[in-house]
């Protein structure tokens, strides 16, 4: 039994903005996989609830015209897993939110809430930094697209209006062609875990596959919202491929990231193997891009 | 023979279709809802308590605070026999509610309310006045003067100190050339995890309260419930359905004193008490947390001239099961390893931890950490092979030990690591994971235990049985031992069919254990119940058996010594020919004009032995250096358990103890915070229990030495397959790293800690 005070269910995006505009005090719903858990904790007990998990309009993945990849915020993990463009391009992304919990939370939990939520450690989130994705917002002003650096203000807090919801996340076309990259999640066990701490790495070789074009690299947990780490990317970028590269890029990492201590763990801890994560996660992605050490 | 066979479990099919009945399915939907205020500090008294908000909330029943308690009886709530001699009985230090606080989370107040939304927002809306204490969470701290004291009763926090000397260990160790190996050995306190939480609801009916619970002891709790209430015990009716699992936890009185009282203060109204994940983590029962000191004085040639032993074992804030576990632990070890000079202690110690009670294995996956860590350390140290340090030095055969009288029949540690050493190739592995350098780094490692079967001598062991024949010759079997969900009402038939002559689908084994009509018997615990149910069912049986042919007797006019009951028939022995079906005699013998007879069989079997079992475990693993993990690759436990009644369920039982034991040694921890005692992992996702996808292939096999003095040739394996574990895990990672690590579970942070000692990273 929940302590739900209301439950509106919009039948469209625009009715979504105004069931919000008029419950201010409410919260949105999309698969359930976090906010019911909250109100179940208390923390969200009472609340009242605008469901948008009927809108199926914001379902699915697509290609653009201009090779933009869309994502519909209520794609559910597992359909982003197996569908056939994000396998094509992107195909990492399939891969980080398949560690996502269990199969069931995979089922229904989306990737709209997985961001919308805010938390460092999401799986999908530090990949999509790593990809420069576009984060699609329809509200009373109408749709903004900015950048998921933006989006993210801090732990816990988004940058959605009142009003507001997520509908879209975009992968422009310069952001994946001929880039291919690898997930580590670094977890305390192999299923049913949040991140410890997750680096998502991507890498663009040279036609030759000799030289490292550009590199992208973003954690989880790393700080207090998920992020990037310029200082790697810079010592790469141009580099020829070698051992050496991927572990001057791992020791890079360590001028940016800026995890804390806590219970779960120790802020050395997490910079030793932030700096271990990287290094080979630039080794793995360089070889999925066919480069050969 | 159907003892031996792996025939279908009895409950198989309404299990898996969901059919099967647990408490929360019987419970009538009407019921009111009780939640339980639980302090928010791990020390202290309560002061006050404001219920007046929680009072106004709509569908709110009554709020029951510790204040309201008109008298104080105070109750022990763990699941042993009771005993008629005081001293042995054990420590009565609970209330159902209470303003003394020695944990946090301890019971303070509850809601009754009609539904579980309002009783949640009540809860929220109490208000709660503490005078707070510092808190202790480390045995070794709670017993130094000056540390925080939780029970008046008990200085410096010991609940126990008790010691097992032998010989003279001041002047053994001065024999020259000894080597001194010193350790310390560290095991988490960490929970049962079974599926099904805790569940109990209780009404008033005929002036006496009946409770439905989910629990391994019926029998028990039932005696505790009117303890705790200080009413007659015949007043309380306890009643135990299907369970999702118990492992120890539910061998307590968990919350029945608790909901039972509820029921009495809403005028014997349906109370449901359903507690969640998180009170099952901070306010059911965990295992003992604890750490070993061990001192072993070896001679050139390994033998162990003399050794030393310190056990500090974290009791929590009450004393539940007590001593018994450190007990066991600290007198496992000369057993294992004999010795002419020992010297051991063991303190049970309170501290604001949560309480400590039984746990599979009750102590032996601690000490068997220690220990077989240690026997690793040694033969690291003097150059040793781990097998043949065992193979010299392990508890040798006919060994017989004074105060339980089991002795080591068979050559039993040999065979079953015979067998683990041929499956996973042991003796190429160790060669070729000898001095290996790089990243990433195999290792292989083993450990034995052994265990005792049931509690006899310490406490009473005693089971009893009713058979009851129907119409068509199949037959009802009741007994107090429990399903918990191991197969026991399986094996219960198994070993009826076999003794009564009667095919297995005519026995019904009556799974419910209801106070009111199942004979007396004390539960599901110490790995008992098919070595102690085997006796009552076999003398059930045979009396049964003998009124039957009785009455065949009368039918046929043959003798019964040329009588028998051969597949649900009555045959005349001399040649073989089928006289009637026993339905045909069972319907006479109901119904007949001449001579009417309800034939049934009850009685008590007290059994006054025990029985060793043994085993091993070998595990493999990879450790990846540079992340501190360990990921098992292979894994193997072989055990002595006597004859198998059901390989199958056996088999299954072994697999549930390795998981377990993979937890344990890997990833399971309860942390609580330093300052306030709170537990900070109180849920499944931050308190690693190890997943389906942690496991490699468990393979499970088995030594089949039959226990002379067992009934039917069985002995312990409820436990077993947890104990030895978490150890051969650890003694591989020492063979892959060449790093010791004695603090349990080997989880990155504590290996990360390592390796940088040692400078692998």
């Amino acid at each position: 039994m929940y302590d739900i005070k209301a439950l509106y269910e919009a039948t469209s995006v625009a009715n979504a903005t105004e069931l919000l505009l008029a419950h201010p005090e409410a919260d949105v719903l999309a698969g359930g996989s976090d906010v019911l858990v909250q109100i179940r904790e208390g923390r969200r007990a009472g609340k009242e609830l605008v469901s948008i998990f009927k809108l199926d309009e914001l379902r699915g993945v697509k290609m653009e015209e201009d090779g933009t990849i869309r994502i519909g915020s209520l794609t559910s993990f597992s359909h982003i897993t197996h569908d056939p463009i994000i396998q094509k391009h992107i195909n990492v992304l399939g891969e980080a939110v398949d560690m996502v919990g269990g199969p069931q939370v995979r089922n229904i939990g989306t990737i709209g809430g997985n961001t919308c939520n805010g938390v460092t450690s999401a799986d999908s989130a530090s990949t999509l930094h790593a990809w420069d994705a576009i984060i699609e917002i329809s509200g009373p002003e109408g749709i903004r697209r900015i950048p998921i650096k933006e989006f993210y203000i801090k732990a816990g807090k988004v940058d959605l209006r009142p009003g507001e919801i997520q509908t879209a996340i975009l992968i422009p076309k310069e952001s994946y062609e001929g880039y291919k990259g690898h997930y580590t999640k670094y977890a305390m066990r192999n299923a049913m875990d949040i991140a410890t701490t997750g680096c998502s790495v991507n890498v663009k070789l040279s036609e030759d596959k000799k030289t490292i074009v550009d590199a992208r690299i973003a954690y989880g947990v790393a700080g207090p919202v998920p992020m990037r780490t310029p200082s790697a990317e810079a010592v790469v970028k141009g580099q020829p491929i070698s051992k050496e590269i991927c572990k001057k890029f791992g020791e890079a990492v360590l001028l940016d990231i800026n995890p804390r201590d806590s219970w779960r763990a120790s802020k050395a801890f997490r910079c030793h193997i932030g700096e271990v994560m990287a290094e080979r996660g630039l080794e793995k992605a360089i070889k999925r891009a066919g480069g050969v050490f | 023979m159907i003892v031996g066979k792996s025939v279908k479990r009895v409950d198989a099919v309404d299990k898996i279709t969901g059919r099967a009945k647990y408490t929360d399915d019987l419970c009538d939907k009407g019921a009111l809802i009780a939640k339980i205020y639980h302090s928010t500090i791990g020390n202290g008294l309560v002061k006050s308590i404001d219920t007046s908000e929680a009072e106004k909330i709509k569908g709110v029943v009554k709020v029951v605070t510790c204040f309201d308690l008109k008298e104080k009886h105070y109750f022990p709530t763990a699941g042993h026999p009771w005993s008629t001699d005081p001293h042995h009985q054990d420590v009565a230090d609970r209330l159902v509610l209470t303003d003394r606080i020695r944990f946090y989370g301890d019971d303070i107040a509850a809601v009754i309310a009609e539904d579980e939304v309002a009783a949640s927002q009540a809860i929220r809306a109490i208000k709660v006045e503490y005078e707070e204490y510092p808190v202790v969470l480390d045995p070794i701290e709670a017993m130094k003067d000056g540390a925080p004291q939780l029970h008046e009763k008990y200085p410096n926090n010991i609940l126990a100190h008790t010691t097992n000397i032998k010989g003279n260990y001041a002047e053994a160790i001065k024999e020259e050339g000894l080597k001194t190996i010193e350790g310390w050995y560290e095991t988490p306190t960490v929970q049962h995890c079974h599926i099904e939480n805790f569940i109990c609801y209780c009404y008033e009916e005929a002036g006496r309260l009946h409770v439905v619970s989910s629990t391994q002891i019926p029998h028990i709790v039932r005696r505790i419930v009117g303890q705790a209430l200080g009413i007659d015990w015949g007043k309380v009716r306890l009643v135990k359905p299907y369970i999702g699992g118990g492992f120890g936890n539910k061998q307590d009185a968990l919350y029945e004193p608790l909901c039972a009282y509820l029921c009495t203060q809403v005028g014997g109204r349906l109370v449901k008490l359903d507690i969640s994940r998180e009170e099952t983590f901070a306010c059911n029962r965990v295992r003992h947390a604890m750490k070993f000191h061990i001192i072993s004085h070896l001679r050139p040639d390994g033998s162990i001239a003399a050794r030393k032993v310190e056990v500090f074992s974290n009791q929590g804030g009450y004393a539940s099961h007590g001593h018994g576990i450190a007990a066991k632990a600290m007198n496992s070890i000369p057993q294992l390893y004999p010795c002419d000079n020992v010297e051991c202690d063991a303190y049970t110690v309170f501290t604001n931890r949560t309480v400590a009670g039984a746990m599979r294995g009750y102590g032996m996956p601690q000490v068997t950490f220690a220990i077989e860590g240690h026997t690793d350390d040694i033969c690291k140290e003097m150059g040793i092979s781990p097998l043949q340090f065992r193979r010299k030095y392990l508890m040798p055969l006919g060994y017989v030990d004074g105060f339980s009288k089991n002795e080591l029949y068979h050559d039993s540690f040999n065979q079953c690591m015979d067998k683990a050493m041929k499956y996973i190739d042991y003796d190429r592995k160790i060669k070729e994971y000898a001095n290996q350098t790089g990243d990433i780094r195999r290792g292989i490692g083993m450990s034995v235990f052994w265990y005792n079967t049931a509690v006899w001598p310490i406490s009473l062991e005693s089971s009893s049985c009713r058979m009851v024949l129907n119409q068509d010759g199949s037959v009802q079997v009741q007994l107090g031992e429990t399903e918990i969900g191991q197969g026991a009402d399986t094996a219960y038939a198994q070993m009826t069919a076999d003794v009564l002559g009667i095919p297995f689908e005519m026995v019904h084994t009556v799974s419910t254990q209801d106070t009111d009509l199942t004979p007396f018997g004390t539960g599901a615990y110490a790995s008992r119940q098919t070595y102690t149910a085997g006796f009552a069912i076999k003398q059930t049986a045979l009396q049964m058996k003998e009124r039957i042919l009785k009455y065949a007797y009368e039918l046929t006019r043959m003798p019964i010594f040329n009588l028998d009951i051969i597949d649900g028939n009555i045959v005349r022995t001399t040649d073989g020919r089928v006289l009637m079906t026993l339905g045909e005699l069972a319907t006479e013998a109901l119904y007949s004009l001449q001579h009417s007879e309800h034939i049934t069989s009850e009685g008590t079997y007290q059994i006054k032995s025990n029985a060793y079992s043994f085993g091993c475990c070998f595990a493999e693993v990879e450790v990846d250096i540079p992340l501190c993990k360990v990921q098992l690759v292979d894994i193997i436990n072989v055990h002595d358990c006597g004859t198998l009644i059901n390989p199958a369920l056996a088999e299954a039982q072994v697999h549930g103890g390795m998981s377990m034991g993979i937890g344990f040694g890997l990833t399971e921890t309860l942390l609580y915070d330093e300052k306030t005692a709170k537990p900070l992992n109180d849920n499944l996702l931050d308190y690693k229990l190890s997943t389906f996808m942690d496991h490699p292939h468990l393979e499970a096999q088995f030594v089949e030495n039959p226990e002379p003095t067992s009934a039917f040739g069985t002995k312990a394996l409820g436990e077993p397959p947890a104990c030895p574990v978490a150890s051969a895990i650890r003694n591989a990672v020492l063979q892959a790293t060449g790093v010791s690590i004695n603090i349990a579970p080997l989880r990155p942070h504590v290996l990360f800690e390592r390796f940088k000692e040692e400078g692998l990273i």
